[in-house]
């Protein structure tokens, strides 16, 4: 048996400040009662109520529009950037700008954004909050297939050359292929990180067509609701999944 | 289907030269690969092979010089259009295809009809002994099986030239023979000329025909495996194909005088005399516990089963003298004993220049 040890105390204690407000969350999502402040039993009834919302749905409809186009995007963009970068340059500067828009404060990608779009005239609604998303995935994707590309033979490509087969043939067929799951666990990290954005959506966004993060940030503007716990708990579980999914998948590919 | 050993040359290699930055890769390489023969391109890390293999196989390019095959420019043709096939030496099997798409990659490439694509590969299968294993992956592959697969991939298109690039070196000790033997026969049966590059020069002894020696981008001997051994042209060569005793001195008319040990029999060479010469002598032509010669004592016995290597340590010379012989030998470290050679069995060498 192993024997107890003191320094699980502070990893217990760590893991309970990261995870007490999100179990706090769920627990709330189930209350039969309408304010925190009081348990009344077990109640699934502020899901429904959820669903009745009309300004909830079409904030989750606009969500799933921007993620998909912006995922869709950023994939073939970042992929290409990748492969571009690993293959054709030895610069580690234009590596490092590549995937800067990833790890840049929000904010600043926001506000330059919203300043960008604004010099060029360009009319703000979804199809904006769509490119701006485009941007961090891009750099996301790039980053996790850059990954997958440093794990991959280089001479597979130059086999495929030796064989006969032409430069788009290869990577057609061998590139791409090798890149596969590098390529969706980005595509999966760049489509779970589009869902909850909030702070570069809300910039960008135009007066009609809000995403599900800027209809929460006007609810609870009016104090937080059970309601809305359901809908970060249904968030947080959509999350979860694709990030494990990405995860699983990118170490899926080290063992190939 | 076996052809004859010595062919009409295939590949001619003129003065290629090749740079990187600062490091001359290449130096005025010439050398005339033969229809059928099995070729080793042999040196250490950084002599130059490998780009010489990467330019017969198109993915460099020299800095001049030209390389024909069959007479016909062949710098001229893109890599994917080469007759020549590669086997890379991480294998570079694609790990997304089974073992059989994997053959049928380069068949597919050339828009061959389906059924003549399936024969073949089963064919080549068969010719490597892998039958059976068509659907695997290559991860669930041994690295012999592995090598097998990258072999038959590389063989199936029936190239004009193959190219090995140290394909036994990610094997085992006892893989590696095996697939020693099997390189040999499958280069008889297919008729394909092979050039194999390795460092290691019991691979290529026992696997070439013929063997071109490179040291720093130049090549300094190309000869069969007896002669090279036999008759290096070279000091680079006489050290580096095999264990040799080397021993530097000047040249007098009955041998070759070495400060502080004495004059060594060697062939006579009347016009060279006075000049700085080393003598090369194997191991197993030093006679032990001679009657004349240069006395030493025992510093090392090492005892390989068929034969006993001795190391006698001779005041004067910086390296002690190595003798092979014969099973079990009766001399013990520490012993004094005497050493000699017959002169006939001496390989003098130029220099080295001071």
């Amino acid at each position: 048996m192993r024997r107890f040890s003191w320094l699980y105390l502070p990893a217990g204690l760590t893991y309970l400040f990261l995870y007490l407000p999100i179990v706090v969350l769920v627990v709330m999502s189930f209350n039969a009662a309408d304010t925190p402040y009081r348990w009344d039993g077990f109640d699934t009834a502020w899901y429904g109520r959820l669903f009745a919302d009309r300004a909830v749905r079409e904030g989750l409809l606009n969500t799933l529009v921007v993620a998909a186009g912006a995922t869709a995007l950023s994939t073939v963009l970042g992929t290409l950037l990748a492969v571009g970068l690993a293959r054709h340059t030895r610069s580690r500067l234009l590596d490092a700008i590549a995937v800067a828009p990833a790890v840049l404060p929000d904010i600043v990608l926001a506000i330059g954004l919203l300043a960008f779009y604004t010099a060029v005239q360009f009319t703000l609604g979804l199809h904006s909050i769509l490119l701006a998303h485009t941007v961090f995935g891009t750099a996301f994707v790039a980053a996790v297939v850059r990954t997958r590309l440093a794990h991959v033979d280089g001479s597979l490509e130059e086999a495929s050359r030796d064989l006969g087969a032409t430069a788009p043939q290869t990577f057609v067929r061998i590139t791409l292929p090798s890149l596969a799951p590098g390529i969706v666990a980005g595509a999966l990290l760049a489509f779970s990180l589009s869902i909850d954005e909030f702070v570069i959506a809300f910039f960008t966004a135009g007066p009609q067509d809000p995403t599900l993060p800027i209809v929460i940030y006007s609810m609870v503007r009016f104090g937080v609701t059970p309601e809305i716990n359901a809908l970060a708990t249904l968030l947080l579980a959509v999350s979860f999944t694709f990030v494990i999914a990405a995860q699983r998948l990118s170490r899926l590919t080290e063992s190939l | 289907m076996s052809q004859p050993r010595t062919g009409e040359p295939l590949v001619s290699i003129r003065s290629v030269s090749r740079r990187f930055g600062d490091v001359e890769a290449l130096q005025q390489v010439s050398l005339e690969i033969r229809q059928g023969e099995f070729f080793a391109l042999l040196g250490p890390s950084g002599c130059g092979k490998t780009t010489l293999l990467r330019i017969l196989a198109g993915f460099e390019q020299p800095d001049s010089g030209s390389v024909t095959l069959d007479g016909a420019d062949l710098l001229a043709v893109a890599p994917h259009r080469r007759p020549v096939n590669l086997m890379f030496q991480s294998y570079a099997l694609f790990p997304h295809l089974s073992v059989a798409k994997n053959i049928a990659y380069g068949l597919e490439r050339e828009r061959r009809p389906r059924n003549e694509i399936r024969e073949r590969v089963d064919e080549v299968l068969a010719t490597v002994g892998l039958t059976g294993l068509a659907r695997r992956r290559p991860h669930q592959l041994s690295g012999g099986q592995r090598q097998r697969v990258a072999l038959a991939r590389a063989i199936v298109k029936r190239p004009r030239l193959l190219l090995l690039d140290e394909p036994l070196s990610a094997l085992d000790k006892k893989v590696r023979a095996e697939m020693q033997l099997e390189l040999k026969r499958l280069q008889h049966e297919v008729g394909i000329t092979f050039v194999v590059v390795t460092h290691d020069q019991e691979e290529a002894m026992s696997l070439a025909d013929r063997i071109a020696v490179l040291n720093e981008g130049r090549v300094r001997q190309v000869d069969a495996p007896v002669p090279l051994y036999e008759r290096p042209g070279d000091l680079f060569v006489a050290d580096f194909i095999g264990a040799n005793n080397l021993i530097t001195g000047v040249l007098t008319s009955d041998g070759l005088r070495v400060p502080d040990v004495g004059v060594l029999p060697c062939p006579a060479a009347p016009d060279r005399v006075g000049a700085t010469a080393t003598l090369a002598v194997r191991p197993e032509r030093v006679r032990l516990g001679a009657d004349g010669g240069l006395a030493g004592v025992v510093r090392d016995v090492t005892f390989f089963g068929g034969t006993t290597r001795v190391a006698v340590e001779v005041p004067g010379l910086d390296r002690p003298l190595l003798a092979t012989v014969a099973g079990a030998t009766a001399v013990a470290l520490g012993d004094e004993t005497r050493v000699d050679w017959p002169g006939a069995d001496v390989v003098l060498l130029d220099g080295p220049d001071r």
